[in-house]
C-alpha cells in the first residue's frame, strides 16, 4: 500500500519478486517486460539474417532450398510480428507515453498486462512451429503457395492473429490514455512528438489489424477447410490475398517507421537544447502518413496483374506519402540550426537515423515511381531500400531511444565509450550490408533466392560482411544495456537536459509516476 | 495492491489513475468503442470479400440464398433485436436501482441468445445433412453452379464467426448477470453492464447486415 | 584471397562501365533506354536530395556544435514561407516523376497489335515456351530480333513472375488467369529471365534463357517442330475430341451454344443479363471453365459442364489458339 514513498522508492523496488512481476499493472514494468522478451526476439531473428548471409557469402548452395526459404520466412516474421511492430510502441510507448501525459497509467492497465500475455502466447505459438514443420512461405503468406506448402502455416497465422490482437489492445489503449488521461493544461498541442508518434501509430493499428486479422483467419480455413476464396482452383482469386495483406501492412510499415519518428524528434530536440521546429507540422505530418497510408497498398502490387489504372492511382498516392515525410526531414534539420548541439551516443543514433533515412526515403520515391518499379520490384533494391528504412530507420531509433530513456528508466548511466562503439559499428556495417544491395538490385538480383548467377558474388561477399559487422555492434549495444544495468553510475533527473516531463520526476520513476498531478504550463520543447 | 480507490462497499470506486469516477466510466466506454471500431473493420474485410464474390458470381449466390432458410434467418434477427431492447432495458434498470427487473431483463437477454444459437443449430444441422458445406467438404449432388461450395464457405464464416461473438457475448451477459447478483453494480457504478451492453448491440448489428445479405439478398 | 581478387576487379569493371548507367543490366530494348533516363533523373535528383539533408546536418553539427553548458539557442517554432517552400518543392517534383513514371508504365502495358505470341506457362519449377508453330520449349526459347513480342502467361501451381532484367519488364504469372507482357528486342544475344515471385524450394534456380536471334535463323529454329501439329491444330484436335463440336459450331451456325466462327476479337459480345464483354483469352477461358458465370444472351444456362479441372492448361491454350483461327 505505497501511498508514502521514503527517498528511494521507485518502481522497480516497489515490490519484489518474479511473482511482482508477472502480476504487474504498472505501465514501467510491463514496458520493461516486452523490452527483455523483444530484445530476446530480435536476438533471434538476428540470427535468422546471419544464416542468410552466410548462405549468400559465396555463389552455390550451403543450406539447400528449403532450409533456407524457411531461415528466410522466419527472419522475416519474427522481426516484422516480434521485433519492429511491437517493438517501440510496447517498450518505450508503455514506458514514457503515460509519463509524457502527466497520467499515471494507461487508461486501462489491466489490459495493457493482459495485452503482454496475449503477445506471449501468440510468439510462443510462433515460435512452436520451429519445432514441428517450419514455415517457408515468406513472411507474407502469399497464396497460393501459401495454400499448398505442407508447413505449419495455420500454426503460425494463428499465432499472427494473435499478436495482431496484442498489438490492437495496446493501440486502444493508447488511443484512450492520450483522449482521457492528459493533466491539467496538457492540451493536444503541447503533448511531446514522441506521444503523437505513438498516437498515431495506435490509430494504424487499431484500423489496420483487424483486416490482417480477418485475413489471416480466411487463410486458415482455406487451408483447413478449402474454402476457396484465394484459390483459383475453386474460383477464387489468389491476388485479393494480396490486396487483403496490403491492406494491413503497408499501414504496418507506418506503425514500424512512425514510433521511430517520435523518438528522433525527442532526442535532436534534447541534444540540440531547441525548440523542434514546426511541432505542428511534425504532429500532423504523422496523422497526415497515418490517414495516407490507407491508400497506398497497391503499390505493392505493381506487377501482380491489377489493373494499369490501378497501378496509376497507387503510384500517385504514393507520391503523397513522400510529402509529409520530407516535411519533418526538413524540420529536424532546422531544429538542429543555431542549436547548441552535443553528441552523446542517443543523438549520434538520431542522426544516423536521419542520415539512413534520408536514403530509405528516396529510394521510396523511386520504388513508387511505377514505369521503375516494374524493374526493381522483388529484387534486392527493394530488400536494401525497406532494410533501410526498417532498420537504419526503426531500429536505430529504438536503439538510440533506449540509450536515451535508460538513465530514466533504470536510474544508472550506461557507458558512452562502448555506446558509441556499437554505434559505429552498427552504422558502418549497416551501410556496408544494405548499400551494395541497391546496386545488386539495380543489376536484376530478384530477393528470396538461395542462390544467385556468378555476376552476384562479389556484392555479396560485401554485404555479408557487413551483417557480421552490424551483428558485433548488436552484441556490443547488448553490452553497453547489461553493463549499464549493472554498474554503479547513478543517473541524475535529468542527465540530457531536456524539457519534457519524464524529465521532471526522479530516476527511476516512482510507482505512481507523479505523487501530485502535475499541472502543465507550456510546451514540451521549452528551450529558452 | 494500491490501485483500486474503495469508499463504503456498494458506493462507486475507481482505478488510482483516474480523477473520479464518471473519469473512469468514460474512459471505460472510449475504450469499449474503439474496440467496436474493430470488430466492425473485421467484419468489414469479411463483407468486402462477399461483395466481390458476389458481383463475380451472382448466379451462385443467388443459388446459394436459395438453399437457406429465411424464415429462421428471419427468426433470429427478431430474437436478437428483442435481445438487444432487453439489454438496454437492463441498464436503464440498473440506473434507477430497479434491481430485480434488471436481473430479469439480463437473464432474457441470454435466453435470447441460447435461442439464437439453437435456431442456429437446425440451420447448420440441416445445411451439413444436405452436403451443403465449405470448400473441399462440399458433396451437394444437385448443385448448378460450379462456386457453390465457395458460397457455403462465406456462409460458415461469416455465421460462424458471428455465432462465435454472440456466444462470447452471452458469457460476458453471464459474467455481468452474476456480479449484478453479487450486488457491484448501482446508479453510479454499472460500467461493465453498459459495456457489455455496446458489445451486444455491434453483434445484432452485424447480423442485420449479414441477414439480408446472405439470406434476402442472394 | 581469389574472391577478393575477383571482388577488386568486378569493382573496377563495373565502376567503369556503370558510370553512365547505374549499375542497371545491359539495354535490351527501347523501353529499357527509357527506363534508364528516368532512373538517372531520379538518381541525380535523390543524390541532391541527400547531399541537401545528410550534408545540412553534418554542416549544422559542426557549425553549431555546443560551446558551453549554459549555450542560449534561440526560440523558433516554426517559418511559414519556409515550409511551404519545403512542402511544396518535394510535391511538384514527385508529381513530376510520378508523371514520368506513369508515361514509361503506360508504353509497357499497351500491348502492339500483331505482335508475336508466345504463350508462356509456369509451373515449379520451370518455364515453357509454346509457339503456334506447336513449338514447345522448356527453360530456353527464341524471339525474333526487331519484332514486338508477346507473352500470354499462365500458370499451373503457385505464383510466379517473369523478368527479363535487359527488358525492365517483369510480370506475375498468376495461377487461374493470364497475364501478358511485350517487348521488342533491338540487340542479338542471350538474355537471362528470373522468376521473381517467391514460389518455394527451387525458386531460384526457375531461371531461363532468352536467345534474340535474326528472323532467318529464329524461322529455322522454329520448323525444328517435334510432334508436327501446331497449336491450333492440337486445339482442332481437342475440339473434336472433347466434345465441343456437339454444341458449336465452327461456321456460323446455331447450335445448343454459340458459334466459334468470327467470335475471337469480337467486341459487342451481349450477354443475357445485357452486359456486352470483349472475346479475348479471359473470356474465353471463363466460358469454358466457368460456363454458368456468363450466358450469352439467347441462350441457355446449365447446359454445358463446366471443365474446371478436365482441361490442362496447354489445351485449354491450344482451345483458345484454334478458337483464334476461326475467323
Amino acid at each position: 500500500m505505497g501511498n508514502t514513498h521514503a527517498s528511494g522508492d521507485n518502481y522497480i523496488n516497489h515490490e519484489k519478486g518474479l511473482w511482482s512481476w508477472l502480476t504487474t499493472i504498472d505501465h514501467k514494468r510491463i514496458g520493461l517486460m516486452y523490452m527483455i522478451v523483444i530484445l530476446f526476439f530480435f536476438l533471434c531473428g538476428g540470427i535468422a539474417a546471419m544464416l542468410i548471409r552466410l548462405e549468400l557469402f559465396a555463389s552455390g548452395p550451403l543450406f539447400d532450398g528449403n532450409t533456407y526459404n524457411q531461415i528466410l520466412t522466419y527472419h522475416g516474421a519474427i522481426m516484422v510480428f516480434m521485433v519492429i511492430v511491437p517493438g517501440i510502441p510496447a517498450i518505450l510507448g508503455n514506458f514514457f507515453l503515460p509519463i509524457h501525459i502527466g497520467a499515471k497509467d494507461v487508461a486501462f492497465p489491466k489490459l495493457n498486462l493482459a495485452s503482454w500475455y496475449v503477445f506471449m502466447a501468440g510468439a510462443i505459438l510462433a515460435i512452436s512451429t520451429l519445432f514441428t514443420t517450419k514455415i517457408d512461405t515468406g513472411w507474407t503468406f502469399y497464396t497460393p503457395y501459401s495454400i499448398k506448402t505442407g508447413t505449419a502455416v495455420v500454426t503460425m497465422v494463428m499465432a499472427a492473429f494473435i499478436m495482431g490482437m496484442s498489438s490492437i489492445l495496446t493501440g486502444l489503449n493508447f488511443i484512450v490514455t492520450v483522449h482521457k488521461l492528459r493533466a491539467p493544461g496538457m492540451t493536444m498541442g503541447r503533448i511531446p512528438l514522441f506521444v503523437w508518434a505513438v498516437y498515431s501509430t495506435a490509430i494504424l493499428q487499431v484500423l489496420a489489424t483487424p483486416v490482417l486479422g480477418i485475413t489471416l483467419l480466411l487463410l486458415a480455413m482455406e487451408r483447413t477447410l478449402g474454402v476457396g476464396i484465394f484459390d483459383p482452383a475453386r474460383g477464387g482469386d489468389p491476388v485479393l490475398f494480396q490486396h487483403f495483406f496490403w491492406f494491413y501492412s503497408h499501414p504496418a510499415v507506418y506503425i514500424m517507421i512512425l514510433p521511430a519518428m517520435g523518438i528522433v524528434s525527442e532526442i535532436i530536440a534534447a541534444f540540440s537544447r531547441k525548440t523542434i521546429f514546426g511541432y505542428t507540422a511534425i504532429a500532423y505530418s504523422s496523422l497526415g502518413i497515418a490517414a495516407v497510408s490507407f491508400f497506398v497498398w497497391g503499390h505493392h502490387m505493381f506487377v501482380s496483374g491489377q489493373s494499369e489504372i490501378a497501378g496509376i492511382v497507387f503510384s500517385f498516392l504514393t507520391m503523397l506519402v513522400g510529402v509529409p515525410t520530407a516535411i519533418k526531414m526538413f524540420n529536424w534539420l532546422a531544429t538542429m540550426y543555431r542549436g547548441s548541439i552535443s553528441f552523446e551516443s542517443p543523438m549520434l543514433f538520431a542522426m544516423g537515423f536521419l542520415f539512413l533515412f534520408a536514403i530509405g526515403g528516396v529510394t521510396g520515391i523511386m520504388l513508387a515511381t511505377v514505369g521503375l518499379d516494374v524493374h526493381f520490384h522483388d529484387t534486392y533494391f527493394v530488400v536494401a531500400h525497406f532494410h533501410y528504412v526498417m532498420v537504419g530507420g526503426t531500429l536505430m531509433a529504438l536503439t538510440g531511444g533506449l540509450y536515451y530513456w535508460f538513465p530514466k528508466m533504470f536510474g544508472k548511466m550506461f557507458n558512452e565509450f562502448w555506446a558509441r562503439i556499437s554505434f559505429v559499428l552498427i552504422f558502418i556495417g549497416f551501410n556496408v550490408t544494405f548499400f551494395p544491395q541497391f546496386v545488386l538490385g539495380a543489376m536484376g538480383m530478384p530477393r528470396r533466392y538461395a542462390d544467385y548467377v556468378p555476376a552476384y558474388e562479389s556484392l555479396n561477399k560485401i554485404s555479408s560482411i557487413g551483417a557480421w559487422t552490424i551483428g558485433v555492434g548488436f552484441l556490443v549495444a547488448l553490452y553497453v544495456i547489461i553493463e549499464g544495468l549493472m554498474s554503479k553510475r547513478i543517473a541524475p533527473a535529468n542527465p540530457w537536459g531536456a524539457k519534457t516531463l519524464e524529465w521532471q520526476v526522479q530516476s527511476p520513476p516512482t510507482h505512481h509516476n507523479f505523487e501530485v498531478e502535475p499541472v502543465v504550463t507550456a510546451g514540451p520543447y521549452e528551450y529558452r | 495492491m494500491s490501485t483500486v480507490n474503495q469508499t463504503a462497499k456498494g458506493e462507486h470506486h475507481y482505478a488510482h489513475h483516474f480523477r473520479d469516477a464518471m473519469h473512469e466510466f468514460l474512459t471505460s466506454k472510449e475504450g469499449i468503442w474503439v474496440f467496436m471500431v474493430t470488430e466492425i473493420l473485421m467484419f468489414g474485410g469479411l463483407f468486402v470479400g462477399y461483395f466481390i464474390f458476389h458481383a463475380l458470381y451472382p448466379e451462385t449466390f443467388h443459388e446459394g440464398a436459395s438453399h437457406l432458410a429465411w424464415k429462421m434467418g428471419a427468426l433470429n434477427t427478431v430474437v436478437l433485436i428483442a435481445s438487444s431492447w432487453t439489454m438496454a432495458l437492463s441498464i436503464h434498470y440498473i440506473q434507477r436501482g430497479l434491481n430485480s427487473k434488471a436481473t430479469m431483463c439480463l437473464i432474457i437477454t441470454i435466453l435470447c441468445g441460447f435461442i439464437f444459437m439453437i435456431v442456429k443449430y437446425f440451420e447448420y444441422t440441416s445445411k451439413i445433412q444436405h452436403g451443403l458445406l465449405p470448400g473441399k467438404f462440399f458433396h451437394y449432388h444437385e448443385a448448378v453452379s460450379q462456386q457453390l461450395p465457395l458460397y457455403f464457405g462465406f456462409y460458415f464464416c461469416m455465421t460462424g464467426l458471428h455465432g462465435i461473438h454472440v456466444v462470447l457475448g452471452m458469457s460476458l451477459i453471464g459474467w455481468v448477470l452474476y456480479r449484478h447478483l453479487k450486488g457491484e453494480f448501482n446508479p453510479h457504478y454499472f460500467t461493465a453492464v453498459e459495456g457489455v451492453g455496446i458489445f451486444w448491440h455491434i453483434v445484432d448489428l452485424i447480423w442485420i447486415f449479414l441477414f439480408p445479405l446472405l439470406y434476402l439478398v442472394g | 584471397m581469389n574472391w577478393f581478387l575477383a571482388l577488386m576487379n568486378t569493382v573496377a569493371v563495373n565502376t567503369a562501365s556503370a558510370a553512365g548507367k547505374s549499375f542497371m543490366p545491359p539495354v535490351g530494348t527501347e523501353i529499357a533506354s527509357d527506363v534508364d533516363n528516368l532512373y538517372s533523373f531520379l538518381l541525380w535528383t535523390s543524390f541532391l536530395g541527400c547531399v541537401i539533408l545528410i550534408g545540412g546536418m553534418i554542416f549544422f553539427a559542426v557549425k553549431y556544435k555546443r560551446r558551453t553548458d549554459n549555450d542560449k539557442t534561440p526560440y523558433i517554432s516554426h517559418n511559414m514561407a519556409l515550409e511551404f517552400l519545403w512542402s511544396f518543392i518535394p510535391l511538384v517534383l514527385f508529381l513530376v516523376v510520378f508523371a514520368w513514371g506513369w508515361k514509361v508504365y503506360h508504353d509497357m502495358r499497351v500491348m502492339p497489335e500483331n505482335a508475336f505470341e508466345i504463350h508462356v506457362q509456369a509451373k515449379q519449377w520451370q518455364w515453357d515456351f509454346m509457339y503456334k508453330s506447336g513449338k514447345v520449349s522448356t527453360n530456353d526459347f527464341f524471339v525474333p530480333v526487331g519484332i514486338p513480342v508477346k507473352l500470354v502467361m499462365a500458370s499451373e501451381d503457385v505464383l510466379h513472375s517473369f523478368y527479363i532484367p535487359s527488358m525492365r519488364i517483369k510480370q506475375d504469372v498468376v495461377p487461374g488467369r493470364y497475364t501478358t507482357l511485350w517487348f521488342k528486342a533491338d540487340k542479338t544475344g542471350d538474355y537471362q529471365i528470373f522468376c521473381t515471385e517467391y514460389c518455394g524450394a527451387a525458386h531460384s534456380a526457375m531461371l531461363a534463357k532468352m536467345h534474340v536471334v535474326p528472323a532467318p535463323d529464329f524461322e529455322k529454329w522454329l520448323q525444328e517442330n517435334e510432334e508436327g501439329l501446331t497449336l491450333a491444330q492440337k486445339g482442332e484436335k481437342l475440339y473434336n475430341s472433347k466434345g465441343c463440336i456437339a454444341c458449336h459450331s465452327t461456321d456460323g451456325s446455331v447450335k445448343v451454344g454459340p458459334s466459334w466462327k468470327g467470335l475471337w476479337g469480337s467486341t459487342g459480345h451481349t450477354m443475357a443479363n445485357g452486359k456486352s464483354v470483349t472475346v479475348d483469352e479471359n473470356y474465353i477461358r471463363e466460358s469454358i471453365l466457368n460456363p454458368n458465370a456468363d450466358i450469352v444472351k439467347g441462350f441457355s444456362a446449365g447446359l454445358m459442364p463446366a471443365q474446371q479441372g478436365l482441361l490442362t492448361e496447354d489445351q485449354l491454350t491450344a482451345l483458345i489458339e484454334y478458337i483464334k483461327t476461326l475467323k
